[in-house]
């Protein structure tokens, strides 16, 4: 067996590099189907790495809760919220919360003014807890204190990125930034925290949470984000429960009814991305079953051609001692490697082609190549190979071997 | 025991209505050693013969015996490995793989038998010194002359060791000094212990041999033991 694999290799190889050019075009197929699915799985592959990490850089026991609209909800201009109340129902109620905080995100004003400098950023308020669950502190300054938020002073803590946006000092403490036509001084410079999924961590204005609530008017309508952390993280599933049944008590859910919000922990952030990342690769895989298919019929295309041009060939075999299966072997074989040939050079050609398109992006994660794609193009170029190579082989070795001689 | 023995053997094609009658009949037997011409016109019946008796085709009715095996009852499979070790085929077009060097060529039929690369070179080169072609053994076909073709076939041929060399107007393509220098060496191989088959329509070629058969629409008309003319 081993033998014979051998001298069909041979003499593949050697009836592939005689027709180089007719071969590369034959095998091209092949080496798209695989360069594509190739790139970018590593593509999605290096996203969904950096994204897991970055998500469990987020802390395993953030709960973040809500609130959840409908689709159809949200077209009859029925909204859902979560309001102050939810939060002191929480605090009072649920056991086993280390820190809890309240987010509120400014609406429509978005703007962050000093001098004659304009910036958009993200601005929301919160209190003083927000540094422990969302480990975020100052590196200048200090944060918002609970006073400030009592007080509803007129302070604010700013991201790197605001900073360089407002061309403000390296030290910009003292300075005032103008947001919503009110003056707030700057009392703390955050920590920068880089980048993730192309957005910036470091683009933020963070209010006490009072400030914003009176920044905001009407306090009825607004609607407030939770984030806490668990003291135990084995105790998370619990929270979370408590958390639901209070809350679904509280917005007089009936038996039946969904949930009006949605508590989300990190992990399932990950599984979220992943989820969209799994969908990506199936939908390509896909398309590219469909490359891999065309680029099979051309290689049995080209395989026929190629049975009918060496008739003469294989009638002289024949009359020298080839038996069916020598034919059979020397032409599944040859077709074998066309594709196995062609998935390899796809494989280089769609490592080059996802670390180029990886670099070009900026701040997109390294690829890297998981063994299982490389096992996987490689096996299915070959038995992409394989089953469009046996019609050619078994035609070539069925020929009778005076017809075949006779051939011209 | 007859080397080759055939028994009534005929085979008959269908063009349309038509029965071919391409060997009607035949009776023969051939000894290890002999020099046997089969002569004819075109159409006589000796390319089928020449089939035949190579293996390459089934006859319609009758029995041949090779080395006491009947062929008859043979898979394809089986014929190709008798093919393979008791026959030398040597073409009049030569049948060279034109991709491949003399030496390529002249191993090939080791392929068929498993023999391993190290060893099948040994044996090509064994067989093409012996058709003085071993300054060659690197080209293709189509660097060769149509004499060294020739002896490149041959030396295909007898890498084998087959019992019986049959050639199909081995000299057709040739020159007239191509042709006596091939001849030559067909007369040498048989003197060598050789059994030798050839098939023509020249009579100069046939002369060579020792026993001529002439063949005429299917029929063996004449087969008679001849003197032996020209020189080895």
């Amino acid at each position: 067996m081993w033998f014979a694999l051998m001298e069909s290799s041979r003499s593949a190889l050697s009836s592939i590099l005689a027709h180089g050019f007719r071969s590369f075009l034959t095998t091209l197929g092949i080496v798209i189907g695989v360069a594509s699915v190739i790139s970018v799985v590593s593509l999605t592959e290096g996203l969904s790495a950096s994204i897991g990490q970055q998500i469990q850089s987020l802390g395993t026991n953030n709960l973040t809760v809500r609130s959840y609209t409908p689709l159809e909800d949200r077209m009859k201009g029925i909204s859902a919220r979560l309001s102050n109340d939810d939060l002191d129902l929480i605090e009072s109620r649920v056991e086993g919360i280390a820190s809890i905080t309240p987010i509120l995100f400014a609406h429509r004003a978005s703007q962050v003014k000093s001098g004659s400098n304009t910036a958009f950023s993200q601005i929301f308020g919160t209190t003083y807890a927000y540094q422990d669950v969302e480990q975020l502190y100052a590196k200048k300054g200090r944060f918002i204190a609970r006073s400030d938020s009592l007080t509803r002073r007129r302070v604010c803590v700013i991201g790197e990125t605001v900073r360089t946006n407002l061309s403000l000092p390296e030290d910009p403490i003292g300075e005032y930034v103008e947001v919503a036509g009110e003056w707030f001084k700057i009392i703390g410079l955050l920590d920068s925290k880089g980048k993730m999924l192309g957005f910036d961590q470091d683009d933020l204005v963070i209010l006490p949470y009072k400030t914003m609530q009176s920044l905001m008017g009407n306090q009825r309508r607004s609607d407030i984000q939770i984030q806490l952390t668990v003291a135990d993280q084995a105790e998370m599933e619990n929270v979370r429960e408590r958390i639901r049944t209070l809350l679904r008590a509280e917005h007089g859910l009936k038996a039946g009814d969904a949930d009006d919000f949605r508590i989300q922990t990190a992990e399932q952030l990950s599984e979220t991305f992943n989820n969209i990342i799994n969908t990506v690769t199936v939908v390509v895989g896909g398309i590219v079953s469909i490359s891999l298919l065309v680029g099979g019929i051309g290689i049995m295309n080209i395989m026929l051609v190629s049975v009918t041009e060496r008739t003469r060939e294989i009638g002289i075999c024949k009359a020298i001692g080839a038996k069916r299966h020598h034919i059979l072997m020397q032409f599944l074989v040859e077709a074998l490697l066309l594709s196995l040939i062609g998935g390899l050079i796809g494989l280089g050609l769609g490592y080059g082609l996802g670390a180029l398109i990886a670099m070009s992006i900026p701040s997109f994660p390294p690829i890297s190549i998981p063994l299982w794609a490389v096992v996987m193009a490689l096996g299915f170029s070959g038995l992409v190979g394989i089953v469009f190579g046996i019609l050619p082989a078994a035609k070539a070795a069925n020929l009778d071997p005076i017809d075949a001689l006779r051939y011209e | 025991m007859s080397l080759i023995k055939f028994q009534n053997i005929s085979k008959h094609y269908h063009m349309g209505d038509q029965v071919v009658r391409a060997l009607d009949g035949v009776d023969i037997s051939i000894e290890a050693n002999d020099y046997v011409a089969f002569v004819g016109t075109s159409g006589s019946g000796k390319s089928t013969m020449m089939n035949i008796l190579g293996c390459l085709d089934h006859p319609t009715t009758g029995e041949y015996h090779l080395n006491g095996n009947n062929v008859e009852v043979m898979s394809a499979n089986e014929l190709a490995e008798i093919r393979n070790r008791e026959i030398g085929f040597i073409f009049q077009s030569f049948n060279l793989l034109p991709r491949a060097d003399a030496l390529s060529n002249v191993m090939q039929p080791l392929i068929y038998r498993g023999i391993h690369l190290k060893e099948r070179k040994v044996l090509a080169m064994d067989a093409l010194s012996r058709v003085n072609l071993e300054d060659r053994v690197d080209h293709l076909p189509s660097q060769l002359s149509g004499g060294q073709r020739q002896r490149v076939a041959i030396a295909r041929a007898l890498v084998t060791k087959p019992s019986i060399l049959l050639a199909d107007e081995p000299t057709g393509n040739l020159d007239s000094k191509t042709t006596i220098e091939i001849m030559k060496l067909f007369n040498e191989l048989h003197s060598e212990g050789h059994t030798v088959i050839v098939v023509t329509h020249e009579a100069e070629i046939a002369k060579h041999c020792h026993r001529l058969v002439e063949m005429k629409d299917g029929k063996i008309f004449n087969d008679s033991m001849q003197q032996k003319v020209g020189a080895s």
